[in-house]
């Protein structure tokens, strides 16, 4: 079997799975989707040689976001109330809208051809760990360093937009 | 010569040989139109916090693509970033969720027209 087919493979496994994240109804259902696209964009990741972003990928998304998702989706309770569906009409602009991105973006896409890359200038290492890191820390150093505040940032605003306030029922 | 041209050819993974960058292009184009949908046709606001994580992965997975095609590292290092920038939206995005929740008891976004007037 070719190695093209796989990539095929994995695109269409893809783009349904996302599908069904949009489509399905019981949000669990959409988080489960969504940790499988997941794991198919890492499978991606993989065929490209971008190692380091395959395990970034499965860490920080399949690992850390989707069980946030899912802590919340526990705390509500979804049977009581399941949010009454938009109407038809909003859904076809909706999917109109959608629709005509997707043709916006392919019509201005389709006749690019870039070249394959050079042999000469290829480095297969790019995606390392090795290479990555050198770079990381020498030239993207202030940034690395930033995002440590946008961590702590998000985490101050995370606790106190979930504290309680004094007059609050405890469920 | 021949041989080092193959030994060259080798180092380039397959995929890179055979698929063609538009491919990718075109991938994450229907990825980003379907987030697009999830925005626009979904009221849970989880869902639309879903669909919007497709549309970052979308953005992701073309940037790999172009740093791995033209050797590039500044590409892996920016999706990295996008990926660290994201799981702090997300913290603050689903405790402004959760908060909601807790106000008017429903996350349907088309109730929270509260803030018009």
């Amino acid at each position: 079997m070719e190695v093209s087919n796989y990539w095929y493979f994995l695109s269409g496994l893809t783009l349904l799975s996302a599908l069904m994240v949009v489509l399905s109804k019981n949000p669990i259902h959409s988080v489960l989707y969504l940790v499988f696209t997941f794991f198919c964009i890492s499978g991606h990741y993989v065929l490209l040689n971008a190692q380091f972003l395959m395990a970034v990928n499965i860490i920080v998304y399949a690992g850390a976001i989707m069980v946030l998702f899912l802590f919340v989706i526990m705390m509500f309770d979804l049977k009581k109330n399941i949010p009454d569906s938009k109407t038809n009409l909003t859904k076809l602009a909706g999917t109109v809208v959608a629709g005509s991105v997707l043709v916006i973006l392919v019509a201005a896409f389709r006749t690019i051809q870039y070249p394959t890359p050079d042999e000469s200038t290829f480095n297969p290492n790019n995606g390392m760990v090795e290479n990555l890191g050198k770079v990381l820390y020498s030239e993207y150093l202030l940034p690395f360093e930033l995002v440590t505040v946008l961590f702590f940032v998000a985490m101050v605003g995370s606790v106190m937009l979930g504290k309680r306030e004094v007059g609050d029922r405890n469920f | 010569m021949e041989t080092k041209t193959d030994r060259f050819m080798q180092s380039i993974p397959e995929i890179i040989r055979t698929i063609p960058l538009t491919h990718y292009i075109l991938l994450s184009s229907a990825l980003f139109a379907i987030g697009v949908l999830g925005v626009l046709t979904r009221r849970n606001a989880l869902i639309v916090f879903m669909a919007i994580e497709l549309m970052l992965n979308a953005v992701n997975l073309l940037l790999a693509a172009f740093s791995s095609y033209f050797s590039d590292p500044a590409g892996q290092i920016f999706v990295f970033f996008i990926m660290a920038v994201a799981a702090a939206e997300v913290a603050v995005g689903l405790a402004i969720i959760v908060m909601i929740y807790r106000n008017i008891q429903t996350i349907d976004i088309g109730l929270l027209n509260k803030l018009r007037n």
